[in-house]
């Protein structure tokens, strides 16, 4: 039990500079094709990661944040289809591979630690054999069998490394409290030492104190595993305690990406300026705000730029028509440059043509 | 000054029947709680899941029976209340949850929820009143009736789904609201807009409101009592501005610094190892905290309107004290 609970004023943000990119996703899109129309729910992002780094993706639910994280793992259902675009994972393309290669990728190369867990393990399954699944599929068809001794103690292993018993896994999923079931999938995730663990919202519905263990848990895989990590989610609390840097996303764009120091204290698109303003904080007792009005709907979006509508920042009806490019206003700090939604626009005008 | 709900001493056992083979559970253990009739308050209930805090809830609501101790409705004995009494207490103590719709007939249009308990507790005499009143209720939490009345509950967003709940609980002029998670898993604006309706309703409409929830974060931005729960107890309580910045138990600090904070400067410290509840299943349940249930304990006032919980242990084992001087010692938590 560790009581020790003093906060290290940390600006622990690896230098990752001279690093190359694990994870770089160009020009993205997910499209669902429905009655009324193209949902566009990713629609142009670029990021890129690097190892070791651990990037959040943040928006409110719908913003598409999740949509790219599953179609970055292909794993998208129709009528979910990728539109257009490249995901580079260590310079191969994602998009382009066969459905077998891109099996063979998942786990081995790119693992998913899903949302909601439990929903995710086979209730009917012991522990240990759902985690020897993933590992006895990709062993290359001419190599010998591992022996049963040395499965076993490989699944020991990875249970020892994510927080839990050895004995958990002569367990049943419901056997598990929600909190051991998403370390049991931390456990598939890393069994095969991926480079890129992408992580969707994975201590939703989980308390407090369990989510902290379980972030500060893959916190230390990462680490050691010198893992690139996206980390999706919906919650700044989580993501100013896990990242190294930022994106945040709205109706399906990127209007922000900055280091997580700069997006907490000079975020400079109106959209994360008042996510982070809305953040009840445990300092004060003040009036709550939310974000006036609503995401528009991804049928019909607004040409030229989506937040203007809920935008405090006073512009033209010719500003909020113009498209927005995303640039870099410094190293590593990239903004969705509009009039309607950047208040600061005139300092970086010069970098755009409109 | 009158009490409109007492619990005084209120335990719930689970289990330990005939040929239960895995023991008792304490889920509620000697729970001492009060809501007034004339002053209004927001008392949050807080806790991990198996803290008992939703057992409480259900305690309260009066759909399970205490095992031990006493719960009072308007000064009866809850046991005691006439079929007429039991009807007025099940107005008077409504109940939100978290999206209600999930749980509803999605066949159904939106005016079916709203009408439904009108005619359980005949509220109106004819259709003209019913409709006013329901008009009334969406007016009051901000919902334009004919944009709402005649949709189906896919038709309407979050946001305006969760107001017809308050406006369903609000209908029926209650004295008490009972939110159990009313904001998990919901995004900022959406969690400002029912938090700011909950305010509203103690402020405008005079209810008091029991606000059930792990998150301490908002508890503190809206609640004027806390309770901390943990295995069933009480651990912590009182003056949610007194106990939040200066928490005294070890588990309301463990909790407090659980929280992740927005500010990339302030991060966990160091790793926290799986607790007792985390390694459920694996034989190794521990005492935390030196709490065992039904163990002999008192409560410290600390402060005017702060109290902690002091469990008295016998030799062996660490005793409360210990825990709560050594968590003090750390100095105030930033």
């Amino acid at each position: 039990m560790t009581l020790e609970v003093t906060n290290e004023a940390s600006s622990t943000r690896p230098d990752l500079s001279n690093r190359d990119f694990a994870l770089d996703i160009q020009d993205f899109k997910v499209y669902y094709d429905t009655p009324r129309g193209i949902v566009k729910a990713v629609d142009g992002v670029s990021l890129a990661i690097r190892q070791g780094e651990r990037f959040a993706l943040v928006g409110e639910s719908g913003s598409g944040k999740s949509t790219l994280a599953m179609a970055v793992m292909r794993l998208t259902r129709p009528p979910g289809r990728i539109a257009g675009g490249n995901v580079l994972l260590h310079g191969t393309d994602l998009v382009s591979i066969s459905e077998e290669e891109m099996r063979q990728t998942r786990l081995a190369d790119i693992a998913l630690v899903p949302q909601g867990a439990m929903n995710s393990l086979n209730p009917v399954m012991k522990i240990s054999n759902q985690v020897i699944d993933g590992i006895i599929d990709h062993i290359p068809e001419d190599a010998p069998k591992p022996d049963a001794d040395e499965l076993e103690n490989r699944v020991n292993e990875l249970l020892v490394r994510v927080g839990l018993a050895p004995m958990v896994g002569q367990l049943y999923p419901h056997e598990l409290s929600g909190g051991m079931k998403q370390r049991v999938a931390m456990a598939i995730a890393i069994s095969l030492s991926p480079r890129v663990i992408i992580a969707d919202e994975p201590t939703s519905a989980l308390d407090v104190i369990v989510q902290r263990q379980i972030m500060q848990t893959l916190g230390q895989l990462q680490e050691g595993l010198d893992a690139a990590v996206l980390l999706v989610g919906h919650d700044m609390g989580l993501v100013a305690q896990f990242a190294d840097t930022v994106g945040v996303m709205y109706a399906g764009k990127l209007v922000e990406i900055a280091p997580v120091e700069t997006i907490f204290s000079n975020p400079l698109h109106a959209y994360p300026q008042l996510l982070i303003e809305s953040i009840p904080t445990m300092d004060e007792r003040k009036p709550l705000t939310g974000i006036p009005g609503l995401q528009p709907s991804l049928l019909n979006l607004p040409e030229g730029d989506v937040f203007a509508p809920r935008s405090p920042i006073p512009h033209t009806p010719e500003d909020a028509a113009t498209v927005p490019k995303l640039v870099e206003v410094e190293p590593g700090h990239w903004v969705q440059l509009s009039r309607s939604s950047v208040a600061d626009f005139n300092t970086y005008a010069h970098l755009v043509d409109y | 000054m009158s009490a409109l709900l007492e619990l005084q001493d209120v335990t719930k056992v689970f289990g330990g029947g005939f040929l239960d083979t895995r023991g008792v559970t304490v889920a509620v253990d000697r729970v001492t709680l009060t809501i007034e009739e004339d002053i209004p308050r927001i008392i949050t209930i807080a806790g991990e899941s198996g803290s008992g805090k939703t057992t409480l809830a259900r305690l309260l609501l009066g759909s399970i029976e205490p095992t031990s101790g006493t719960m009072l409705y308007r000064g009866k004995d809850f046991s005691g209340l006439s079929r007429r009494e039991r009807r007025e207490f099940r107005r008077e103590v409504q109940p939100i949850f978290q999206d209600p719709f999930e749980s509803y007939n999605p066949f159904y249009k939106v005016d079916h929820v709203l009408h439904s308990p009108i005619k359980n507790f005949k509220l109106v005499s004819s259709r003209d009143e019913r409709d006013r009143l329901v008009e009334e209720a969406l007016l009051m939490v901000g919902l334009q009736p004919d944009e709402t009345l005649g949709r189906f509950p896919h038709q309407l967003s979050g946001g305006q789904r969760q107001r017809i709940m308050v406006a369903r609980a609000l209908m029926l002029k209650p004295r008490v609201i009972l939110a159990d998670e009313p904001v998990s898993m919901v995004d900022a604006s959406l969690r400002a807009t029912i938090l700011e309706s909950i305010q509203d309703m103690k402020r405008e409409l005079g209810i008091s409101v029991l606000y059930i929830t792990h998150d301490l974060t908002t508890a503190f931005q809206i609640s004027d009592e806390i309770l901390i729960m943990y295995r069933g107890n009480v651990v912590e309580y009182g003056d949610v501005t007194k106990v939040i910045p200066n928490p005294q138990h070890a588990y309301t600090r463990m909790l407090i610094d659980s929280i992740p904070q927005a500010n990339p400067g302030k991060r966990w410290g160091k790793l926290l190892e799986a607790t007792g509840t985390e390694m459920v299943g694996t034989g190794e349940e521990t005492e935390q905290f030196g709490i065992r249930p039904q163990a002999t304990r008192h409560y410290d006032e600390v402060e005017p309107d702060h109290f902690v919980m002091i469990s008295e242990n016998d030799a062996g084992s660490p005793g409360e004290e210990e825990l709560v001087s050594a968590a003090t010692d750390q100095g105030p938590s930033s």
